[in-house]
């Protein structure tokens, strides 16, 4: 499968299944469609290619620079980096149906906010339900599950969420406490994280993150106005003025790496572009702002109509990164990193993000759902701390969720970068986690496209 | 090569020999918490 695209004066080709990324110029650029059906229809002799390519007199160039540009993509598909097979099917079948092991928890330490965030999916803290503090005795025991259902595997990840996680700060400390006594009699490494809207944050905490915290996330939308509209607090005043000078201490305490300010655009900030570009200016290296995912009812959920002007966002935003990255004022923006050498490989890349499987989320009194984003949801009630997983029926739903389980994927470039995309968005809008997003899917191809961009452009210096 | 520059990736079906170990990052687990991006994970045997 090829994808083949100009972006910022680059043309660039994706060969989807070998992973290959190719910069060409116009004229094999052109040249591409035409030969696709030819090799993948098994006709590979060079004479024969470059007369089928000439006979179709499509191609305005040398007749010299055609024959020349014929052999060098012929050269490419014998080096299996062009039109390469789809090989994958079968493998990532057998892959899903293995026996699985829990590797990462999202704790729900809060179920309780001191924003009032307009777009909160779990509803200023309450997920549908009561507010609640988890107890040390539930962490505990939400890290013992870990600890007996990980397997073999050494490196387990636990993110300390809410609501808003600050506010249960000392249990914070207790399960950290508590889970490095476990690394050693288990042979367990421990990566925690934690997501903050940094009202309390304050010198103790960031001492304590700096030591123990693998990752913290710091949550911002951007421009004042922006960020003050959507994330209040209970009163109404807005939270921006409060949280920049402690999330800018946050970033160079940890020497700008290891953290992100991370925001969330809608239909009020349809130039988030902006808002990117001011956290930049504030100074902060590590920036991720991502669309809303809200009810279409609601005022700032993101429209159809919005799509092309978005599209448009992450072409400027990359043109301008660029231009930041030559002038030695970079930065990084979560959605346009790619690893294109040492990226994932292929099973991760089709297996997703192992929500349900992999990866659950536990709620204050411990019970146990497939991720954050279906707290709250008793469908998916997985089970709880004390049993452990109830209905495997659920997880083995989750399971079977993989790029081929999904029909609009697996015609899709961008397949082996988002894999599948996110299974409660696919839930919320088409009704099945194997159902897929498709406003989100325009906006991300978009986003891989740009980083492949980037790395061209990159390439050259 | 005159009129194509290959940009260095790592080879997916090669990968598909020594892969799956699952040491890697959740991908929920970074920055995200409502998509799901996992070209930008790195492999954990890689690093």
């Amino acid at each position: 499968m090829i994808h083949q695209y100009k972006n910022n004066g680059y043309n660039i080709v994706m060969d989807v299944n070998s992973g290959s990324v190719h910069v060409v110029d116009d004229i094999v650029y052109d040249m591409i469609p035409l030969v696709e059906p030819l090799v993948t229809g098994g006709v590979k002799d060079a004479d024969t290619v470059k007369a089928a390519v000439l006979a179709c007199g499509n191609l305005r160039y040398e007749e010299k620079d055609i024959l020349e540009a014929v052999d060098e993509v012929l050269e490419l598909e014998k080096a299996g980096v062009l039109f390469a097979e789809d090989v994958y099917e079968n493998a990532i079948t057998d892959f899903k149906s293995r026996k699985t092991v829990v590797k990462a928890l999202c704790l729900h330490i809060a179920h309780d906010c001191n924003l009032a965030c307009k777009y909160c999916f779990a509803e200023e803290g309450e997920y549908h339900g009561r507010r609640a503090l988890m107890s040390f005795e539930v962490g505990k025991k939400a890290l013992d599950f870990l600890v007996a259902n990980s397997g073999s595997r050494i490196n387990l990840e636990v993110d300390f969420f809410g609501g808003e996680p600050l506010m249960n700060w000392q249990v914070v400390k207790d399960l950290v406490a508590y889970g490095r006594s476990l690394e050693e009699p288990h042979h367990k490494k421990f990566r925690f994280t934690l997501t903050t809207n940094g009202v309390l944050l304050n010198d103790e905490i960031m001492e304590f993150a700096n030591k123990e915290m693998a990752n913290i996330v710091l949550s911002i939308d951007g421009r004042k106005e922006v960020h003050d509209r959507m994330r209040p607090f209970r009163n109404g005043s807005g939270s921006y003025d409060l949280i920049i000078p402690k999330f800018q201490k946050v970033a160079e305490s940890r020497d700008q790496m290891n953290y992100y300010v991370r925001g969330t655009y809608t239909h009020n900030n349809l130039d988030f572009s902006k808002d990117v570009l001011h956290l930049a200016d504030l100074g902060f290296k590590q920036i991720s702002v991502e669309p809303v995912v809200a009810e279409p009812s609601e005022e700032y959920a993101l429209r159809e109509e919005d799509i092309p002007q978005l599209l448009e966002e992450y072409d400027k935003l990359a043109v301008e990164m660029l231009k930041r990255q030559k002038e030695g004022n970079g930065f990084n923006f979560f959605h346009f990193m790619i690893d294109l050498k040492g990226g994932p490989c292929v099973y991760k890349r089709l297996s997703g993000c192992g929500s349900g499987t992999e990866y659950l989320a536990v709620t204050p009194w411990g019970d146990l759902y497939p991720c954050h984003q279906f707290v709250g949801n008793e469908k998916f009630l997985l089970g709880n701390v004390d049993e452990g997983i109830v209905k495997t029926d659920i997880v083995d739903e989750f399971k079977s969720c993989n790029v081929y389980a999904k029909d609009k994927c697996k015609t899709c470039f961008a397949k082996l970068y988002c894999s599948g995309g996110c299974a409660a968005n696919a839930y919320n809008f088409s009704g099945s986690v194997n159902g897929v997003y498709d406003a989100g899917c325009e906006l991300q191809k978009k986003r891989i496209e740009c980083a492949i961009m980037i790395k061209a452009a990159m390439a050259e210096e | 090569m005159k009129h194509i520059k290959t940009l260095t990736t790592r080879d997916l079906k090669e990968s598909m020999k020594k892969g799956g170990c699952g040491e890697c990052q959740t991908s929920c687990q970074s920055a995200c918490k409502t998509s799901c991006t996992v070209g930008n994970q790195s492999c954990e045997k890689m690093k």
